[in-house]
């Protein structure tokens, strides 16, 4: 059983149609890249597998671990094992950063059925994810995202993730408008997370990521399709040749 | 009996509304005959006669002026625009009796109950009347003097004359004057000069019902003399669900460079009455933050006032309201820069669910010689229901020319996508509710200074919030989560 199937998924928002019959496996200890040229639908598929709910799955199937993900709850996913990094992390004014992790820890963690973690347990945990994303100490006091610059922002997903620990989590454009030094820094990050037990899907517009982070298969979606899949060499080939052929290809397809 | 006169002294600023008398400015009675006048005049005449200072000529002239004042123009009206937002008709056609003395009826426990556990000095009002054997007063320090303000008019009314009702304006707010005229009863608070007070200072203010429709005015005076650093907490509250009408006043001195923090909390039942004023004096360089929480009441009017009349000091009034039900909260604000080089910040926050009513009005007046004021106002308001409203209303009147004063107010619900991000993390919607609002509760929170008092304001917003947030799930969350979805898109 894949960790992660998804088959011929189509989905609407505004009653427009993003998606148009996504299939895909992932396996845990896999990491996966999407890519693809601005509104394919990258964005689409990760929200709806964080399970925002204003997304309006019409046809197809999501497997999570063999349980339908379309009926869980978001909250319910994430204590499933489930993450998703925000490509617009949300600011929350009043809920220091500290507080919020925790919070979100011991929910899973009780979810689980395990006891909760007081501030003191929870202390040293915390800061050795903050030291393995080089990150400022005392962002943690401060209230979530709030006035962090958007490297930090970045950042403070990836920790989230890291104190969360997910079975499958899911990078939403996470290297957008970083510079290059935050951008390594993530991607140390995330290449600390691998392991047999846990698949990424690295969704992002650009290939530059995928030279810190080597996905074992790369997928291009066009349209709302997955025009091609392959290995990370597919990645170099996009870069080189850019979507131009492929969204000519898939637009020739949909004529056709 | 002499005529009283007031108190000789220096020269304070005038109140802002001085110069224009009340009768053009609009306050009109609403038919007398609604206006249950005659029943303050009746028990005034029986109050007067046996309460605490009945021999003070001084005290029974400000009592019998006040009154007088009272019964001349009664309770006001919506058109009055200082109450324009609030029809306080529901008061002035009950009538109200004088509580009687509840205290052998309440046990110790009961009271036990409303108090931090860790605490020195508490006062106990019961039904407006100091309760000595539900009162502890721990080793204070040298200097600091709490006590009941009857004990005080009996043991030395010469000591309050200089003071007592020489701040609060009888002439702009009949509640004022309505208070001053049943004076009797409250907390004396005075630290002398340098006294650092270690630990807040609780007076707790429980109503509890009567065959009749009771009434409190309780009267707090504050002094802190120069240098002194005092907290003190009003908590006012119900014991039942009877009604109550509790208009309470609290002047409070911060003589040269003294530090107050005052902490008011209105928790009665949702059935009762609330109107409340703290008239704050504050000479050089005295800084003072006031901070008010209101959580419960049917209808609470909460007056800040505060004068900063010397120079160079500093005034926070940071308030949080969370109104539910039917609930209407109304924080008028009056802020007088007398004195140079004052800053003053004003930041209220207020949540409001199902048919709810808020008000903030916040008035900024700048005299001549303010020079280099700075002045700032936020007002910040969260919705929950559709039904809820707010009505919000900045008024500056600046009379100097070299001052800076903002102010500025937001109106919100609490946003989709910070509930959703909350939820994609594993916190269920229920406990993401509680935490934002939570959180905005938080700022406001965050402005006291840490310590005891904080701890027990958070305490309460956390246990109040709890409960809304439970209710809101089960009522709302459908059109809750459509909200969110639209926003989402």
């Amino acid at each position: 059983m894949s960790l992660l199937e998804i088959r011929n998924l189509h989905v609407k928002v505004d009653n427009r149609e993003i998606l148009k019959g996504i299939d895909l496996q992932v396996d845990a200890g896999e990491v996966h890249s999407i890519m693809g040229p601005n509104g394919s639908g990258k964005s689409t598929l990760a929200q709806v597998l964080a399970r925002r709910e204003s997304y309006e799955v019409t046809e197809g199937q999501i497997l999570y671990e063999g349980k339908d993900l379309l009926e869980m709850k978001p909250e319910d996913a994430a204590c499933e094992g489930l993450f998703m990094a925000f490509q617009y992390p949300v600011e929350i004014p009043g809920i220091s950063n500290a507080y919020f992790l925790r919070s979100a820890l011991n929910a899973i963690r009780k979810y689980r059925g395990e006891d909760e973690m007081d501030a003191m347990d929870f202390l040293p945990i915390l800061r050795e994810k903050v030291r393995l994303l080089e990150m400022d100490e005392n962002l943690m006091n401060r209230s979530v995202n709030e006035s962090f610059s958007g490297g930090e922002k970045k950042r403070n997903e990836i920790l989230q993730m890291a104190v969360l620990e997910p079975k499958l989590a899911i990078l939403d454009e996470t290297d957008s408008g970083l510079d290059i030094d935050a951008l390594r820094v993530v991607a140390k990050g995330v290449n600390a997370m691998r392991s047999p037990s846990r698949a990424m899907i690295v969704v992002t517009h650009y290939q530059r990521l995928l030279n810190y982070i080597v996905p074992d298969r790369v997928h291009v979606l066009v349209g709302g399709r997955i025009a091609r899949s392959g290995g990370p060499e597919l990645a170099l080939e996009l870069e080189e040749r850019g979507y131009g052929t492929m969204e000519a290809a898939a637009g020739a397809a949909t004529t056709a | 009996m002499g005529r009283w006169k007031p108190p000789l002294g220096r020269q304070l600023p005038r109140d802002a509304d001085a110069g224009a008398t009340p009768e053009k400015k609009g306050i009109s009675v609403t038919a007398a005959t609604e206006q249950k006048l005659e029943n303050y005049a009746e028990s005034f005449s029986r109050f007067e006669k046996l309460a605490a200072g009945h021999d003070v000529a001084w005290l029974q002239n400000l009592r019998r002026n006040a009154l007088a004042r009272f019964c001349e123009v009664g309770f006001p009206s919506t058109g009055v625009e200082d109450w324009r937002f609030t029809n306080v008709s529901a008061i002035a056609e009950a009538r109200f009796q004088l509580a009687r003395d509840g205290s052998s009826e309440i046990s110790r426990e009961q009271i036990e109950q409303c108090l931090p556990a860790t605490r020195t000095c508490a006062l106990v009002f019961i039904n407006g009347r100091f309760s000595r054997q539900h009162s502890s007063v721990e080793s204070l320090p040298a200097g600091l003097t709490i006590s009941s303000l009857s004990g005080q008019i009996r043991q030395n009314p010469g000591s309050l004359e200089p003071h007592l009702g020489r701040y609060l304006n009888l002439q702009r707010d009949p509640f004022c004057a309505l208070n001053t005229a049943f004076l009797e009863d409250g907390a004396y608070v005075r630290a002398a000069k340098n006294v650092v007070a270690p630990d807040p200072i609780y007076l707790l203010f429980v109503s509890i019902g009567d065959k009749d429709l009771v009434m409190s005015h309780p009267r707090n005076l504050i002094i802190a003399e120069s240098g002194s650093e005092i907290d003190v907490v009003e908590d006012y509250m119900s014991l039942d669900g009877s009604v109550e009408f509790c208009n309470s006043a609290t002047e409070l001195i911060a003589n040269e460079n003294a530090t107050v923090s005052h902490y008011r909390i209105e928790r009665h039942n949702t059935r009762s009455f609330n109107t409340s004023t703290l008239r704050i004096q504050q000479a050089r360089t005295a800084n003072v933050a006031s901070h008010s929480i209101l959580i419960g009441g049917a209808l609470v009017r909460n007056n800040v006032h505060p004068v900063l009349a010397g120079e160079g000091g500093e005034c926070l009034i940071n308030g949080l309201f969370i109104g539910t039900g039917r609930q209407h909260l109304d924080n008028y604000m009056l802020v007088e820069h007398a004195g140079p080089h004052c800053g003053s910040r004003q930041f209220y926050n207020g949540i409001l669910d199902d048919k709810a009513h808020g008000v903030f009005h916040g008035r900024i007046v700048v005299h001549k010689d303010a020079q280099k004021t700075d002045a700032k106002q936020t007002n910040r308001n969260v919705l929950l229901s559709d039904d809820a409203l707010i009505d919000t209303k900045p008024q500056l009147e600046i009379f100097a020319d070299d001052v800076k004063c903002t102010h500025g107010a937001t109106i919100g619900q609490i946003e989709g996508n910070a509930i959703f991000y909350l939820r994609s993390r594993g916190i269920d919607e229920v406990s993401a509710r509680r935490l934002l609002l939570m959180a905005f509760a938080n700022e406001c929170l965050e402005r006291m200074r840490e310590g005891a008092a904080r701890e027990h304001v958070e305490k309460l917003i956390h246990e109040h919030l709890s409960r809304i947030a439970k209710i809101g799930s089960v009522e709302k969350a459908p059109r809750g989560v459509s909200e969110t979805l639209q926003e989402a898109q």
